[in-house]
């Protein structure tokens, strides 16, 4: 059997974001890391593997070409093969072009019966968990998404999927797709004998004329920003707020001030 | 004829998904309805419902209506008892390929994330995740903009049209963006739960509610995955959401996590309030998740809002900085949190926060 693995390297979030006059986010002004809930797919792709005989796990990405150090980090976890769909062609790319692109390269790869493609929920750059859902809509295959734990045993795949008061526990045909939590698992670092091997593994790029003749995509006008149905209409920063009534002190006075303020206001 | 995405002219009215759980449906599809409303006035289309389940209750279906829905589609049959993607998404997207609606709403719930992308997909249009605001004219949008960005309004130039103007955090909340769908419809939009207010229900506009029955075509071959258990989770979750005040505990209280969540208990309950968290304090395992304020966790716009021990990260302001009032308490005299304040006090938050208690408590026995 097959895992395919989509990840995503992503601008990380928590660190300075540079945004373009386009409102659009200037990637390349900024650090990047693998996706977190990738990570945790990966993970899971990994812990099958470990456990199952002949399973074979194919990391894919979409992304420009730096994109190769992170899926050569999936190598180094244990990963088995990569794909990097790479293209001017496929920029600006919104969920829709985005999943059509994805799907594209994942049908070429090929999806046989007892395969299972692994997304992560969502990327801290865009939080729209839609990429997922959307590959396995254009895929045909059935999805379980929030999957906090999964259970596979002689090709039987039972899963875990988050509410936010519990949680359903489903029975799901193969091949589907499950987009994974961090609840999921813990990721593996990479090994020394990972990194030795990690550019000795099958490693192909596919670019706009690799993937041209899927139905998915069959025109330029299909992928990228021209290939999407939403557009970025006004983007815009929030303002700073100016800084409120900062009280004097810290002390019980301080507080007893603040409460008296709060009375006459009709707060409390 | 084959249903088609791009032909724009053919879709009318705002749609609202009203998601139910056991039967009871969600105050998410009330919010929305509140909101889908104004949209519908705007474009001067009807409000329609949308209620999926098994045994649907007809006083529910009507109830809607008293929200701001003009119409009510029931699709009502055993197979969507429970949420399954195969059986929701087919039906749904049948009901758009027949009456076609300019736009089509959805709570962000886990659910509604599951959903929404894949009806978009089978449908080819857009769809806008998890947005907090919604305009269709642009000089409400430009009122709007007024208030919450730093663009010079009236000297910026917009483009004119009834086209759904969809805003959303990106970037993790660094940074806003209003997304529109112009060559596709329905426009759809996952809508985060608590942003949007629940209007009055009107008790007369519930009367005069229009349900229209759906014919459900759907069978067990449509539906690839085996729902075996619903399980909900023992604990009372904390309903950050509907609380009027909140006292959350960020980072500082790390020094003595169990201390500093007592303090925040104690603040809350004389307050009359619940306990939020931000997400470190959750990612840390000192919290569970339903907690959780902020980008990655619930919309809150509370009374009051106290944040001890929170610095105040982009992440976290997303959540709560649309709160009446924000009290913050932090060492940090230059934490991000104090420019979101109304009130500040730099110091202890294992001082300040039972100092606070205790002055509330005697200025509320004083009062009584």
């Amino acid at each position: 059997m097959k895992i395919i693995v989509c990840v995503k390297q992503v601008p990380d979030t928590s660190g300075v974001v540079a945004v373009k006059e386009d409102g659009t986010m200037d990637r390349a002004a900024m650090a990047t890391i693998s996706n977190p809930d990738d990570m945790n797919a990966l993970e899971a792709a990994l812990q099958i593997k470990e456990t199952n005989k002949d399973v074979k796990v194919v990391v894919v990405s979409m992304g420009p070409p730096p994109t190769e150090s992170m899926l050569r980090e999936c190598l180094a976890r244990g990963a088995d093969e990569a794909y990097l769909i790479s293209a001017r062609e496929f920029g600006g790319a919104d969920t829709w072009a985005t999943s059509s692109t994805i799907t594209a390269a994942i049908e070429k790869i090929g999806v046989e019966k007892d395969d299972i493609v692994l997304c992560g929920r969502q990327a801290i750059d865009g939080d729209t968990a839609q990429v997922g859902p959307q590959i396995a809509e254009k895929l045909g295959l059935p999805q379980v998404t929030y999957v906090t734990a999964i259970d596979y045993k002689d090709g039987k795949l039972t899963v875990r999927r988050a509410l936010e008061d519990g949680y359903m526990t489903i029975g799901v045909e193969t091949p589907c797709v499950l987009t994974c939590i961090k609840e999921l698992n813990e990721p593996r670092y990479m090994s020394v004998s990972g990194i030795m091997e990690c550019y000795a593994k099958p490693y192909t790029v596919w670019d706009f004329e690799a993937l041209k003749d899927s139905k998915w995509i069959s025109a330029v006008e299909n992928v990228g920003l021209r290939g999407s149905p939403t557009q970025v209409y006004k983007s815009f920063s929030p303002p700073v707020k100016g800084k409120g009534t900062m009280m004097e002190g810290a002390d019980k006075a301080a507080c007893e001030q603040l409460v008296s303020i709060l009375g006459e206001k009709h707060i409390i | 004829m084959a249903f088609n995405s791009k032909d724009t002219a053919a879709f009318k009215g705002v749609w609202v998904f009203c998601e139910q759980r056991d039967g009871v449906i969600l105050g998410t599809g009330y919010q929305l309805l509140s909101e889908g409303r104004k949209l519908a006035d705007d474009l001067g289309v009807e409000l329609c419902g949308v209620l999926l389940g098994s045994g649907v209750n007809e006083q529910f279906a009507k109830a809607l209506g008293g929200y701001g829905a003009d119409k009510v589609y029931v699709c009502d049959h055993p197979l969507l008892k429970d949420y399954t993607t195969d059986a929701y998404t087919k039906v749904l997207c049948d009901l758009v390929e027949e009456y076609k609606p300019e736009i089509f709403l959805i709570g962000a719930t886990n659910i509604g994330r599951d959903l929404g992308p894949r009806v978009a997909a089978r449908l080819h249009t857009g769809l806008t995740a998890d947005c907090t605001h919604l305009d269709i004219d642009v000089e409400k949008y430009k009122a709007f903009l007024k208030t919450t960005s730093t663009i010079d309004v009236d000297n910026t130039k917009f483009e004119d049209s009834k086209n759904l103007k969809m805003t959303r955090p990106a970037f993790g909340g660094h940074l806003m963006a209003t997304i529109v769908c112009p060559d596709y419809r329905p426009q759809m939009s996952t809508v985060r739960p608590g942003v949007m207010q629940t209007a009055p229900y009107n008790e007369e506009t519930a009367a005069r509610t229009q349900l229209v029955k759906i014919d459900v075509q759907l069978s067990e071959s449509d539906i690839h995955v085996d729902l075996i258990e619903i399980k909900k989770s023992a604990k009372k979750l904390v309903d950050l959401i509907g609380a009027d005040v909140v006292v959350a505990v960020g980072r500082g209280i790390s020094a003595n996590p169990k201390r500093g969540i007592e303090i925040a208990e104690e603040l809350a309950n004389v307050l009359g309030g619940v306990v939020g968290a931000s997400r470190a304090v959750v990612d840390a395992g000192l919290i569970s998740q339903d907690h959780q304020v902020g980008q990655t966790g619930k919309t809150v716009h509370p009374k009051i809002y106290v944040a001890l021990g929170i610095s105040g990260a982009i992440q976290h302001l997303a959540g709560m900085q649309d709160s009446e009032v924000i009290i913050s308490v932090n060492k940090n005299a230059s934490a991000p949190i104090f420019d979101a304040s109304t009130y500040g006090i730099v110091g202890d938050l294992f001082k300040v926060g039972p100092m606070l208690t205790e002055a509330i408590a005697k200025y509320k026995a004083a009062k009584a």
